[in-house]
């Protein structure tokens, strides 16, 4: 068999996270009652008049500066015209001749070390209404909720050559656009979507073979799985003399496999045209200022000034600053007299332990960096030990209490009352003539079970590694005087 | 002048053009469609006829441009009117034949 290429170019859907869709002052909330979120504008009424969402341009514009695109000065809306019923204008509003940007890039980390793949345009446009199929009573409900708000696609180059790749450039893109607030990127949500745009060619030869578009991969594992489908498919075809036919493939997530889209539904001639009711954009050098000057110090950025700040492993670098929420979090308390070390540890172990159980991701994070800097701070002075501090940090985690506050009034500050403690002590002793003699035998592990008889009679308000140290003091006492 | 534009109104034109809107023609609608669009498109034939040499293409009228609105929710609850225009109606949503398959 022959060598192959496989080249692979996505355009990626982006919803971005406004309050309002991108030509009406409806909103896009999601999970409204079906079309409570509609008016004569997103449902495409003759007479209507749609007008630009400014916070749209700015979002876009912020993202192209990110992705390294030149920005498209004096640009325009295009009408591409298509009939399904998603759609009730017949038309989709959107860009073609004169996107917002161009010719940008990102950097993604790759087997041969950094590389990048190119971005041909960024575009701005509106999204569709939500079809149900209702396969028993074979007919379709339509719910325009969703109908009009904006989007931004990105078209990349054909640079990406495997799913490794996408994957590692879908990630570069989220983690962007994240950092921007322009949007929360979820693939299972829907307000992420790539459609994968695949040939194949012998390798060593430059020209582009056939290319097939797959639609409808909602999760970074169909997108693995329809890439190698895809990619297996035209290598049998061509193997076997056959040819690739240009087409739109739906995959199917429950079948693991992707069917071509019927020719008549596939019919593309969108017949586009400039939108007679949108007024051009003419983009001034202060309203980019006004966007530079906003964007947010980027995670690379971000990752090197930590290097040089704060004395933490670069591992840790690497997981607090994939989320821009978790890494202000970890500034803010650092700047508030934790030790970095210190806050990352809670970032990285129980924060992300309870992350995982509750299914959220780091932008959900809730608690604040000063309740976090307290409950550092408890621990640090002894006033609550390491088991209370992380009780109390899974109450803060959940409903952001205040710690200070807390171990007050749940009275779980550590017992400073050296008596108290001792007679207990010395009660745990008398009370375990066993264990005692296991230890005083040489069982150094038998002091183990003492601790814990102690911890329990305190209700863990005690530091372990003093009632350790306690223990042994009373039983050097007791073997001298025996 | 070129070709004439309304002379490619062809009967496979046609046919192209009511798959693009999805639309099922009888023989007679068919005809009425081409006469239709010849018609158009002898208005465009007839607008090709003037010298446009030198002159900058124009896709708006006005001279306007930058015209924004905040993003602010002003709607309220849209489904009631929306829904007026529904074929048919289910749980708050359009009712229509089914389109995938």
């Amino acid at each position: 068999m022959k060598q192959y290429e496989t080249v692979i170019g996505l355009e990626v859907h982006v919803e971005l996270a406004t309050k309002t869709k991108i030509f009406c002052g409806c909103s896009t909330a999601f999970g409204g009652r079906p079309n409570s979120h509609t008016c004569p504008v997103c449902t495409g009424m003759p007479g209507s008049l749609p007008v630009l969402n400014r916070k749209v341009l700015e979002y876009a514009v912020a993202v192209g500066m990110a992705t390294n695109c030149e920005i498209t000065r004096y640009c325009k809306f295009d009408r591409k015209n298509y009939f399904y019923p998603d759609n009730p204008q017949n038309y989709q509003i959107s860009q073609l001749y004169l996107p917002i940007c161009r010719n940008g890039y990102v950097e993604i980390e790759s087997e041969g070390g950094s590389r990048r793949i190119g971005i041909h345009e960024i575009h701005m446009e509106e999204d569709a209404g939500k079809l149900i199929h209702d396969e028993w009573e074979d007919c379709t409900l339509v719910d325009y909720n969703r109908s009009g708000v904006p989007l931004i696609e990105i078209v990349s180059e054909p640079d990406m050559r495997g799913a490794e790749d996408v994957i590692a450039y879908l990630e570069k893109l989220r983690l962007i656009i994240r950092y921007l607030g322009a949007s929360d990127c979820k693939l299972q949500e829907g307000s992420m979507r790539a459609d994968v745009n695949l040939s194949v060619r012998e390798a060593g030869t430059d020209t582009l073979g056939t290319r097939t578009e797959m639609k409808n991969l909602s999760s970074f594992r169909s997108i693995t799985r329809a890439i190698q489908g895809e990619r297996d498919r035209q290598i049998n075809l061509l193997e076997k003399g056959g040819t690739v036919i240009q087409e739109t493939r739906r995959w199917d997530e429950a079948g693991d496999t992707s069917y071509a889209m019927r020719s008549k539904e596939d019919a593309q001639d969108y017949r586009y045209f400039p939108d007679p009711d949108l007024v051009p954009i003419s983009i001034s050098d202060d309203f980019l200022e006004e966007i530079r000057s906003r964007q947010p110090e980027l995670r690379t950025e971000k990752m090197k000034r930590y290097r040089e700040e704060y004395d933490i492993p670069d591992y840790d670098i690497e997981i607090i600053t994939e989320s821009r929420h978790m890494a202000e979090i970890f500034e803010a308390a650092v700047a508030l007299g934790a030790q970095p070390k210190k806050v990352s540890n809670w970032l990285m172990g129980e924060t992300l332990r309870l992350l995982k159980e509750t299914g959220e991701d780091p932008e959900d994070i809730c608690f604040s960096p000063e309740n976090l800097a307290k409950l550092i701070d408890l621990t640090e002075r002894k006033v609550i030990n390491s088991t209370v501090a992380k009780e109390v940090f899974e109450r803060m985690f959940r409903e952001n209490v205040d710690p200070e506050t807390f171990v007050e009034e749940m009275g779980l500050k550590m017992v400073s009352d050296q008596g108290a403690l001792r007679s207990i002590a010395q009660e745990v002793i008398a009370s375990n003539p066993q264990s005692v003699a296991d230890y005083q035998n040489g069982k150094e592990k038998a002091i183990g079970f003492l601790v814990g008889q102690t911890m329990k009679a305190m209700k863990g308000k005690a530091d372990p590694a003093g009632v350790n140290q306690l223990l042994k003091e009373l039983l050097r006492a007791t073997s001298e005087s025996q | 002048m070129g070709i004439a534009m309304a002379d490619n109104i062809t009967n496979e034109t046609i046919d192209y053009v009511s798959i693009l809107a999805k639309l099922e023609l009888t023989g007679e609608e068919r005809e009425g469609a081409r006469r239709d669009m010849c018609r158009m498109l002898e208005y465009i034939d007839k607008m090709s006829e003037l010298d446009t040499e030198g002159v900058e293409p124009m896709s708006h009228v006005f001279p306007l441009q930058n015209v924004f609105r905040e993003d602010e929710v002003t709607g309220g609850d849209g489904s009631g009117d929306t829904l007026k225009n529904a074929p048919g109606e289910r749980e708050n949503m359009f009712l229509v034949p089914r389109t995938f398959d």
